[in-house]
C-alpha cells in the first residue's frame, strides 16, 4: 500500500472519527441560559401544539399573506427575539386615552400607532392633540403561569387605599373584556369589569386577547377575534384561522418560566435578602401561586415572577398622559422581573428597561423609580456599594 | 408539461443506455483547450456527448450529498439530499448559429427550472448576439455554477442568499471577447425581464434578492415593464488570473398598473467583483467574489429590510496528491478552504444610531478527490456564526457534509 493511499484512508478514518465527536458541533445552550422552550411535563400531544405555535410565532407575514397595509412588525419573533423583551427598534406607540372614560381617538387610528406601511401606503401619524406612550415589547416567558394566577390572589395583594401605611397602594386594572373572552375559573367581576393582567397597563385579560390584538394591531392581520382592519376600519375576512390563534396562545401559555442562575452564589443570596429588606418585594412580589388551569402543568404551582400584577403610581416622570382601562396615566403594572438577567440576549446585548426602554441598566431602572417606588429607591441609594452590587447580581440571576 | 419532460427524459435515458451498448453511438466532444477561457465561456465549456446521427450534443451533471448539521445543539439528524440534476443540450443550427438549453431539477423535482435556453448568433468573436433565457452575468458564480467544477458541497452563501444563484431571465444581449496569447478581454451586456417586489416582500424578513426567483411569471412577462440591465467586463492575463467587474440593476417595484402611477420607481443595483488565479509557487487555486447590493427600500417600511448589503467568498484549493487511488490513474486529492461572509443589512438603527447586525461568517474546510476532472467527491466541515438583526448572541451552526458531483 503506497504512502499516499495510506494517507487518504487515514484521513477518511479520521473524518469518521470526527463525525462521532460531539465537540465538532455547536452545543446547545443550557436551559437556564435561554428564555424559550416548553414547560417540562407537557404531553406528546401538547408538545406538538407547542411546536406548531412555535412555528407560527416565527411566521413572517408579507403583503401577500395579509401584512398591513399598516403595521409595526411582520412577525411575532421580530419584536420578541428568543421570546425575550423587545428592542428600541421594535418600540410601539399607543395614544389617545387620557382618563378612565375611554379612548377619544379610536376613530383616528387609536389606540395603537402603526408607524410602518407596505409600499404604496402611508403610515399613521399621531393625531394632533393626542398624548402617547412608548412601549418596549415585553418578554413572553412564563406567561401561562401568570395567566393561571387567580383573580383572588391578585386582589389579595391589592391595597388601594394603603391601609397598611407602607406607602404602597397597588390596585388591579378593572377592564371591559372582549365578547369572545372565556372567563377563567372563579373570575371576579366588579361593575361588569374584570381584572386585567397583561400589558404595561394591565389592560389585557388573557393571552387570547393579547394574541388576537397583536396580530391585528402589530401586523395588520385580522382574525375572527379581531375582524376590523386597522387601515380601513372595515370588517374584513379573517387572514388567519382560529386554529392559528389557538395554537399560538397555547405556545405562549406553555413557554417555560425563566430558570434562575447562580442560586447558590452567596452574593446572589445576600442580594435577594437586600431586595426584600429594602422593600422591592412589596410590588415585585417574589412568589405567587397559580390556580386551576386546563393545562395540567400550569395548575397549582408556586412560581417566582417578582410581580404582583397590580397598578402602581410611578410618579410624574412616568406620567405620559396616556392610559388604558381604569388605570391612571401615572400608573403602571409591576413588570415581572423573572428573566431580567437574560433580557440583554434579546435586546442586542444591552438593556432597554422600564415601559419605554429609557433605562439602559438595571441600576438606572432602580434609580428611575418614583411615586410609590421612591422610598425604596431612596433605601437603595443608602446601601453600601457592596450591597448594591449584590442586589444587582441577584437581579441579573433572575 | 410534465409529460413532455418525461418524454424527453425517456429519450435521453434511452440514448445513454444505447451509448453504453455501443460506445460509437455517443462520443465525448473534445473540449476547447486551445484558447484562454473566461468565466463567460462556462455555459458552453462543458463536457458534451455527441452523436453523428443526432443534431444535438447532450450533457448534464448531478449533485448529491449527505450532511449532519447542528445549529445551537439542535440537529435535523442525518440527511441525504439530491441537490440537483441538470440536463443540457446544445446544437449548431447553422453556421454561426447555436442553441443551448439547460434544465435543472432541484431537490428531487421540488423545483424544475429552465436555467438557460438561448440562441447565439456569432457575427464575430467580438460581437455575438444572444437571445432567450440568459444567465445574468453578475459575479462569476452565477454563470459558472456547475457542481463538478467546485470542490465544496454547498454553493457559497453570498451566491445563494445574497445574490440569486443561477439567476436567469428572458431577454437578449451581446457579448464578445478578444485578445492574444497573453491577454484576453471580454464583455457582456444584456437587457432582460427580472426584478420584482419580492426583494422586500418575502418570508426571509430581510432584503433578499434570491426571492425574485419565486415569481413564476417572470419568464412570461416583466413584473413592472422595466429592463433589468446586466453588464460585465473581464480581463484575463495568462498565468496571472482573471478579473471581472459586473453590474446588474433595474427597477424592482410595481410603480404603475393599468396606466396609473402607484409608487415611485425603486431600484435594486448589484455591483460585483470576481477574481480567480492559480499561484504556481504554492500550487494553489484561488477563486474570490464580492458583491455589494443597494436597494431602494421605502422609508416607511421596516428597518429589517436593509438598503445596503454586501458579501462574498474566497476559495483556496490546493492539490496535495496526483496519483493512482482506488485504481484510478492520475486522480487528484485537494485540500480546500472557503471563507465567506454576508451582511444583509449594512446600516444603523435610526432609533439608537447603532449598527444593525444580520450577518453570517462561515468557514468551510475539507478535502476533495477528483478521479477525473469531471467528477468530484467532497468532504467538508462547515462552521457558521450568524447574528440576527439586533446582534443578539451568535447562532452557531456546524457540521459535516459529504457529497459527489459529476458530469455525465
Amino acid at each position: 500500500m503506497s504512502k499516499k493511499f495510506r494517507f487518504v484512508v487515514g484521513f477518511l478514518f479520521c473524518l469518521i472519527g470526527l463525525i462521532g465527536c460531539a465537540k465538532l458541533f455547536p452545543k446547545a445552550p443550557e436551559d437556564d441560559e435561554t428564555l424559550d422552550g416548553p414547560i417540562l411535563g407537557l404531553s406528546t400531544e401538547q408538545l406538538k401544539i407547542f411546536l406548531s405555535g412555535d412555528a407560527l410565532f416565527s411566521e413572517v407575514f408579507t403583503p401577500e399573506k395579509g401584512l398591513g397595509p399598516l403595521f409595526i412588525s411582520n412577525s411575532c419573533k421580530s419584536c420578541h427575539a428568543g421570546d425575550g423583551k423587545g428592542h428600541a427598534f421594535s418600540t410601539l406607540i399607543r395614544f389617545g386615552q387620557t382618563n378612565t372614560l375611554g379612548n377619544q381617538f379610536l376613530n383616528q387610528g387609536g389606540p395603537q400607532l402603526q408607524h410602518r406601511a407596505i409600499p404604496g401606503f402611508q403610515p399613521e401619524q399621531i393625531p394632533a392633540g393626542a398624548l402617547f406612550s412608548k412601549f418596549i415589547p415585553p418578554a413572553n416567558t412564563g406567561l401561562g403561569f401568570l395567566e393561571a394566577v387567580t383573580d383572588a390572589t391578585i386582589l389579595a395583594l391589592a391595597d388601594e387605599n394603603d391601609l397598611n401605611n407602607d406607602g404602597i397602594s397597588g390596585r388591579p386594572n378593572w377592564i371591559t373584556i372582549p365578547s369572545y373572552t372565556k372567563l377563567r375559573v372563579n373570575a371576579i367581576q366588579q361593575n361588569s369589569k374584570y381584572i386585567g393582567r397583561f400589558g404595561k397597563k394591565a389592560s389585557v385579560y388573557d393571552l387570547q386577547q393579547q394574541t388576537a390584538n397583536a396580530y391585528n394591531q402589530d401586523m395588520g392581520i385580522c382574525s375572527n377575534f379581531e375582524l376590523v382592519d386597522t387601515y380601513s376600519g372595515q370588517i374584513v375576512d379573517p387572514e388567519v384561522s382560529n386554529q392559528t390563534i389557538n395554537d399560538l396562545v397555547f405556545y405562549l401559555q406553555t413557554l417555560k418560566a425563566p430558570i434562575q442562575r447562580e442560586q447558590n452564589n452567596p452574593d446572589v443570596f445576600i442580594g435577594k435578602r437586600v431586595f426584600i429588606e429594602i422593600g422591592c418585594g412589596k410590588c415585585h412580589t417574589p412568589q405567587l401561586k397559580t390556580g386551576p388551569s386546563t393545562i395540567n402543568v400550569l395548575s397549582n404551582k408556586n412560581i417566582f415572577p417578582y410581580t404582583d400584577l397590580l397598578l402602581h403610581d410611578m410618579g410624574a416622570e412616568f406620567d405620559d398622559g396616556y392610559t388604558e382601562g381604569s388605570a391612571n396615566t401615572n400608573e403602571w403594572r409591576t413588570p415581572p422581573l423573572w428573566g431580567l438577567g437574560l433580557s440583554k440576549n434579546a435586546q442586542g446585548g444591552q438593556y432597554f428597561l422600564m415601559h419605554d426602554g429609557r433605562a439602559r441598566s438595571i441600576e438606572q431602572a432602580i434609580l428611575l423609580h418614583k411615586g410609590e417606588g421612591e422610598q425604596v429607591k431612596n433605601k437603595y441609594q443608602g446601601l453600601t456599594t457592596s450591597d448594591k452590587n449584590k442586589l444587582i447580581k441577584f437581579l441579573e440571576s433572575l | 408539461m410534465k409529460k413532455n419532460i418525461t418524454s424527453f427524459l425517456s429519450c435521453f435515458l434511452i440514448l445513454q443506455v444505447s451509448a453504453q451498448i455501443n460506445s460509437n453511438f455517443l462520443r465525448r466532444e473534445a473540449k476547447d483547450t486551445a484558447s484562454i477561457h473566461l468565466n463567460m465561456d462556462a455555459t458552453y465549456n462543458r463536457p458534451f456527448l455527441k452523436s453523428d446521427k443526432l443534431p444535438i450534443a447532450l450533457g448534464g451533471y448531478a449533485e448529491a450529498n449527505y450532511q449532519y448539521i447542528k445549529e445551537d445543539g439542535i440537529s435535523e439528524g442525518h440527511q441525504f439530499q439530491m441537490r440537483r440534476t441538470t440536463l443540457f443540450f446544445s446544437s449548431s443550427i447553422a453556421n454561426r448559429f447555436s442553441f443551448l438549453s439547460e434544465i435543472e431539477f432541484e431537490d428531487g423535482t421540488k423545483e424544475i427550472n429552465i436555467e438557460f435556453a438561448a440562441l447565439d448568433f456569432e457575427i464575430s468573436s467580438l460581437l455575438n448576439i444572444r437571445s432567450g433565457i440568459v444567465m445574468n452575468p453578475i459575479g462569476a458564480f452565477n454563470q459558472n455554477h456547475d457542481g463538478p467544477k467546485w470542490d465544496f458541497v454547498d454553493r457559497p452563501i453570498s451566491a445563494t442568499q445574497l445574490l440569486p444563484a443561477t439567476f436567469s431571465n428572458v431577454g437578449f444581449g451581446i457579448y464578445g471577447k478578444t485578445g492574444n496569447k497573453v491577454w484576453v478581454y471580454g464583455y457582456e451586456f444584456y437587457l432582460t425581464n427580472g426584478l420584482n417586489n419580492r426583494i422586500i416582500e418575502n418570508e426571509e424578513s430581510k432584503t433578499f434578492l434570491p426571492a425574485v426567483k419565486k415569481d413564476i411569471d417572470r419568464f412570461e412577462e416583466s413584473f413592472n415593464g422595466s429592463f433589468l440591465t446586466t453588464a460585465k467586463i473581464t480581463a484575463k492575463k495568462n498565468n496571472v488570473g482573471e478579473l471581472g467587474l459586473s453590474w446588474m440593476g433595474g427597477v424592482y417595484n410595481k410603480f404603475q398598473d393599468d396606466g396609473f402611477i402607484l409608487d415611485k420607481k425603486r431600484r435594486a443595483d448589484v455591483f460585483a467583483i470576481d477574481f480567480n488565479t492559480k499561484i504556481s509557487k504554492i500550487n494553489t487555486a484561488i477563486t474570490a467574489e464580492w458583491a455589494w447590493v443597494k436597494v431602494g427600500v421605502p422609508e416607511t417600511y421596516t428597518e429589517q429590510f436593509g438598503k445596503n448589503q454586501q458579501g462574498g467568498f474566497i476559495d483556496f484549493v490546493k492539490p496535495i496528491f496526483r496519483t493512482k487511488i482506488f485504481g484510478v490513474e492520475k486522480s487528484i486529492v485537494n485540500v480546500v478552504l472557503r471563507i465567506e461572509y454576508v451582511d444583509w443589512n449594512k446600516g444603523k438603527f435610526k432609533s439608537i444610531n447603532e449598527n444593525i447586525a444580520e450577518d453570517v461568517f462561515s468557514i468551510v474546510s475539507g478535502i476533495s478527490w477528483r478521479p477525473t476532472s469531471e467528477t468530484v467527491f467532497r468532504i467538508n466541515y462547515r462552521y457558521n456564526w450568524q447574528k440576527d438583526i439586533l446582534g443578539n448572541p451568535t447562532t452557531k451552526l456546524g457540521g459535516i457534509q459529504i457529497g459527489v458531483s459529476t458530469y455525465f
